[in-house]
């Protein structure tokens, strides 16, 4: 029987993970990674409380996490490889005009 | 054992994740986040989350890694170049941020932030886990769940419009 404790701490350690990665990575495509480690640290939160709770309202969530997540990915994607054709970079600070 | 097992897939999850954020080349990156995706989804299986746990590796560590590397490879990225005072400072901050963050969770966790378990009404786990999740998935949540079909109809179209690039100008040669 693993302690919810563990799971949470584990949980935030992956999202503080997740935060460096997004501010210090300049690699839209590794931010874009790093925006997913945080969604999994909070998936992982659900599935600890689920557990704890004895319900399954928590895994349904986690359920619902996953499949925005996969939406974003497939559309965050899209834009990346769009924004890449027209500027030629990935860097986010190299990318600073809405003007296309 | 679940414990040593639950300790050894935190370790290697925390290790790859830091691998993910620190490598140089995103194609590695990517890599890692396929292997720290599949320990959470063991970690998933010890919190007796079996279907959560092979739904993370069919649609996280296989279809949306699958995404991530084929985009990575077909823009033909290289290392990433990061120099300069700007970007050590900016690293600075993120690592900063980071451990203010930890140190807020720590308060948090000093301050008692589980409390016992409430109990609830028992799963019906008949036929296990799986079982017990469509039952709730198709009753309980069963507009949530058709909502999700429409959202991922509109992420797929999204994805295929912008990926389509803009329309070239009328009589513009191609």
């Amino acid at each position: 029987m693993i302690p919810t404790e563990w799971a949470l701490a584990l949980s935030a350690v992956l999202f503080v993970i997740g935060v460096v990665g997004v501010l210090v990575r300049r690699n839209a495509l590794v931010i874009f990674m790093s925006i997913e480690l945080m969604l999994n640290a909070a998936n992982l939160a659900f599935v600890a409380f689920a557990r704890q709770q004895n319900s399954l309202d928590g895994q349904i969530f986690v359920f619902f996490v996953m499949t925005v997540a996969a939406a974003e990915v497939a559309v965050g994607l899209a834009i990346i490889v769009n924004l890449f054709r027209l500027r030629e970079t990935v860097f986010v600070d190299e990318i600073n005009l809405l003007k296309g | 054992m679940v414990p040593y097992l639950f300790l050894g897939f935190a370790a290697l999850l925390v290790a790859t994740a830091l691998m993910v954020i620190l490598h140089r080349n995103p194609v590695t990156s990517a890599l890692f986040l396929v292997l720290s995706f599949s320990s959470l989804a063991g970690i998933y299986l010890l919190l007796q989350a079996e279907f959560i746990g092979m739904v993370q590796i069919i649609v996280y560590a296989g279809a949306s890694m699958v995404l991530f590397l084929f985009v990575i490879m077909y823009l033909n990225l290289q290392h990433d170049v990061e120099k300069g005072a700007q970007i050590a400072l900016r690293r600075g901050i993120g690592w900063m941020v980071g451990a203010l963050l930890l140190l807020f969770a720590g308060l948090l966790a000093k301050k008692g932030w589980v409390s016992g378990p409430v109990a609830a009404l028992p799963p019906d786990t008949t036929g296990g886990n799986a079982a017990a999740i469509g039952r709730v998935l198709y009753s309980r949540f069963l507009f949530p769940f058709e909502i999700t079909s429409i959202l991922l109809l509109v992420a797929m179209v999204g994805a295929i419009v912008l990926a389509k690039g803009r329309p070239a100008p009328q009589g513009e040669a191609e």
